[in-house]
């Protein structure tokens, strides 16, 4: 299939040039297009922030709401209609801070769809505050005597949670960073896809250059199946590691209601059982 | 037939049962209300708790009438008291006229005299096998003064218990005799004297409350999703739906928060399905920002407050009206609504109902506000029309170059949903054009905005309108919504007054075109509502300029006994 599919005539991107986000744009049309993945089947949730209008400028049915709020919306999407595929794409502020607590609820529940978090260690939108993803040291207009805090580890975190699938990919690359696209998207369960990406106008120090120099790939030899080696390789913070991190397959979330044990219609095409109903409400008259 | 009776009962008796958490009380009630739905009785029964698991003071009334009756009254005909603190915790209610049935241990040396009759149902029931039986002997003893055939309570009895073992079973039939026994006993040497009107026709009425009522409704409006957080009053809906979950197909996930629970309603809405979001003041308040997203979208969608009285975590198992100009003003940002409050257990059906299908056809938020009392108080009713609302879904299929959010005359935008049709379905809680996408074109944010508040004209066609109980040409009105309908309505029947009628509205917002004329009318105008501030009142005044000229109010957790409704509307109108 042709990316071309997935262009969006005139569109008017509110992007800086230069951005990380441009080469995730690509990276994930591409990767769309290998898998043949029609935009009418695709659902995009996103929150607010510079990635979350990433989806804008694709074709693809969407639900842009709110700052933090996009996997339960996500997980309810799939859940009302798992014929749909759905990705959930946003930046490091609305995943990991406003919507923290669901982020670690969503790896639990475990939806099948693809959490892509534009991971630019800095809050893009709101210009320049440190995002729960910024180096310790990272000074800002309001962190002045820089970031004291723990940065986030998104990469522990889901592992630690038994997420079915972690991974972290580098916008400078757009074959790999399209590649795990890919395999996350074909993964069936949550998959996190942690993508880091240069801020060019608000964050001068994790820049093109100093992900170049700080990243490097897992290479064949590694188990993504082991967890203990996977939380090692998620808490390396000298150089960071790239690929797929850890591998737990495990039933989706919707596979597991009972709404589809017998009958995998989405919701959209049914009715309630009003026979059903007037014997609930007759079983109330007489025992 | 050797001494006067202390009480003869021709029309009702009020019965209370109260102790501890923990005591099995519920159960009592459950059976009791039951045999004596089933023998044809008018039943009513409600209750008030701590909020606690174990131990504390709670009381369940339950109003055994020829007619049909359904509020409380303070009024105790027969209490029967399974702890001393709870018959300290009732006090005030006991009168002269009570009858204590009980153990006397329980109810102390306080209560001497005839009226306080010994029987000793511990005794009973360790002579039967353990302290456990004891409530089957008292609902047994109660049954047998209201004379439930014993057939049709051993019966009930079976059906309770089955699945237990035989052992078990037969105990507990044993505990009825025994209970039985002790009735006689009391009806035979004349000390009490029941004699209530049987209706046959009541064995075949359905005897639920309100969350069972809300539930149904929802079934029958189509909800197949339902997200929640845990909160009183408001969790026992998503529990029975997710008892029915598998028959009716219905996804009920219980979220981390409200605010997900709220998303998660709003997600399943997009994808086609029918959301309820079920929840209390304190868990809406969370829910606020999703709301908002959903008036930003268009997105329908339907919000169960169950209200319990805060402010914050308040009084958690506890009722008020307190929450309705929270319901009307949530949420930033400005976009129609529907707010509906279900007067009765009919109301909680047929609302649940009618806001999936208000809440589908008009792309908006609809409202239904109930409360712990209305929640949890049961009555017996003739049916419910599972089909009263055919069921029609507003969804579109979509073609190529679909617009979510197309300009029409109508005002309506046609909802498509992903992966039903061609079209691709965008929206976004930013202001948006007619596809869907971000803009900050300000023309098309004014047209925008004219296009949703629009939709408030459309549903002016739908209102519910308010219901006049009383005479036509009354020169005073009583006004009330929600829960309160049957409290007024039958403390307006004992005041007898002939130019007073009752406005009760159970649709709150936006009101029906016709209040304005019904208060008008009124010389008097007197607004009853469970809250302090007078909210409806407020609401109606900003509505139609008209205000209250006195206010019933009660904000203590409890609700309007039918007695002190009748004295403040006695002092209202003399």
């Amino acid at each position: 299939m042709d990316s071309k599919l997935f262009d969006m005539e005139e569109i008017d991107i509110a992007w800086c040039p230069g951005c990380g986000n441009f080469a995730i744009l690509n990276a994930l049309k591409q990767a769309l297009s290998e898998l043949e993945i029609k935009p009418e089947r695709l659902v995009v949730v996103s929150g607010i922030g510079q990635a979350a209008k990433a989806p804008h400028y694709y074709q693809c049915n969407l639900f842009n709401g709110l700052h933090g709020r996009s996997l339960p919306v996500a997980t309810a999407i799939k859940a009302a209609n798992p014929e749909l595929i759905v990705i959930d794409e946003s930046g490091d502020g609305c995943m990991y801070g406003e919507g923290g607590n669901h982020f670690i609820h969503a790896v639990r529940r475990n939806p099948d769809i693809t959490n892509i978090v534009h991971n630019n260690m800095v809050y893009g939108l709101t210009k320049g505050q440190a995002s729960p993803t910024s180096l310790q040291g990272f000074k800002t207009l309001v962190q002045r005597e820089g970031v004291f805090q723990e940065a986030f580890n998104p990469l522990a975190i889901a592992i630690n949670l038994g997420a079915s699938f972690v991974a972290r990919a580098f916008a400078g690359d757009v074959a790999q960073t399209k590649d795990i696209i890919k395999k996350a998207i074909s993964h069936k369960g949550y998959a996190l896809v942690d993508i880091l990406q240069p801020c060019v106008t608000y964050n001068k120090l994790n820049t093109y250059q100093w992900f170049k120099a700080k990243t490097y790939y897992l290479d064949s030899s590694y188990d993504p199946r082991d967890r203990i080696e996977a939380l090692k390789r998620a808490s390396e913070v000298e150089k960071l590691p790239l690929g797929i991190f850890y591998l737990n397959p495990r039933p989706p979330f919707e596979e597991k209601l009972s709404v589809y044990q017998e009958n995998k219609d989405p919701l959209y095409k049914r009715s309630p059982d009003l026979g059903k109903l007037a014997e609930w409400i007759d079983s109330k008259r007489r025992i | 037939m050797n001494d006067k009776p202390l009480s003869q009962f021709k029309e009702e008796v009020s019965i209370v049962l109260c102790g501890e958490a923990g005591q099995g009380i519920q159960t009592v009630e459950h059976l009791l209300t039951q045999t004596l739905k089933l023998s044809g009785y008018n039943v009513f029964s409600t209750e008030e708790y701590m909020s606690r698991i174990r131990g504390g003071s709670n009381s369940t009334l339950v109003r055994v009438s020829s007619k049909c009756v359904s509020a409380p009254v303070n009024r105790i005909d027969l209490l029967l008291p399974f702890s001393p603190g709870a018959v300290r915790h009732i006090q005030k209610r006991i009168s002269s006229e009570t009858i204590l049935l009980g153990e006397k241990k329980v109810y102390g040396n306080e209560y001497q005299g005839e009226r306080a009759i010994d029987i000793p149902l511990s005794q009973i029931a360790q002579e039967i096998g353990g302290p456990i039986y004891s409530n089957t002997v008292a609902v047994a003893l109660l049954a047998g003064l209201l004379k439930v055939e014993r057939r049709v309570f051993d019966h009930y009895l079976k059906h309770h218990f089955e699945g237990k073992d035989e052992n078990t079973i037969q105990k507990n039939l044993e505990a009825a005799r025994r209970g039985y026994r002790a009735s006689d006993e009391l009806l035979r040497n004349g000390k009490l004297q029941i004699d209530l009107v049987k209706h046959n026709e009541i064995e075949d009425e359905i005897l639920i409350d309100g969350v069972e009522a809300l539930a149904m409704g929802a079934v029958a409006g189509g909800c197949n999703f339902l997200s929640f957080y845990p909160m009183s009053p408001s969790t026992a809906v998503a529990v029975l739906l997710a008892e029915h979950s598998k028959v009716f197909g219905i996804i009920v996930e219980q979220a981390e928060d409200e605010i997900s629970a709220m998303n998660m309603v709003i997600g399943a809405w997009y994808a086609g399905a029918r959301g309820l979001a079920s929840t209390s003041g304190g868990g809406f308040a969370l829910m606020v920002e999703g709301l908002s997203l959903a008036g930003m979208i268009e997105s329908p969608l339907v919000i169960h407050m169950g209200q319990r009285p805060g402010p914050a975590t308040g009084l958690p198992t506890r009722t008020e009206q307190g929450e309705l100009l929270f319901a009307l003003y949530s949420g930033h940002g400005e976009f129609p609504r529907i707010i509906l409050a279900p007067g009765t257990i009919e109301d909680c059906f047929c609302l649940a109902q009618k806001a999936f299908d208000l809440a589908d056809r008009y792309q908006v938020p609809v409202f239904i506000l109930t409360d712990q009392y209305l929640l949890e108080s049961h009555y017996n009713i003739p049916s419910l029309d599972p089909a009263g609302i055919p069921l029609q879904k507003h969804f579109v299929e979509t073609k190529h170059g679909y617009k979510r959010y197309q300009l029409t005359e109508a005002g309506l935008s046609p909802r498509g949903i992903p992966g039903f049709g061609e079209g691709l379905v965008v929206l976004d809680s930013d202001e948006h054009d007619e596809e869907g996408h971000i803009t900050e074109d300000l023309n098309l944010r004014t047209k925008m905005v004219n296009k949703r508040l629009k939709k408030l004209e459309l549903i002016k066609n739908e209102i519910i309108p308010p219901k006049l109980v009383g005479p036509e040409n009354y020169k005073t009105l009583i006004i009330g919504w929600g829960s309160t309908y049957h409290a007024i309505k039958e403390a307006l029947e004992r005041v007898g007054t002939q130019d007073v009628a009752f406005l009760h509205f159970k649709q709150v917002y936006p009101l029906h075109s016709n209040t304005m004329a019904y208060l008008q009318k009124a010389k008097t105008r007197v607004i009853v509502e469970t809250n302090a501030t007078a909210q409806f009142a407020q609401l109606i005044r900003l509505q139609t300029g008209l205000a209250m000229d006195h206010k019933i109010l009660k904000y203590n957790g409890l609700p309007f006994s039918v007695e002190e409704l009748e004295v403040q509307l006695k002092s209202v109108l003399t």
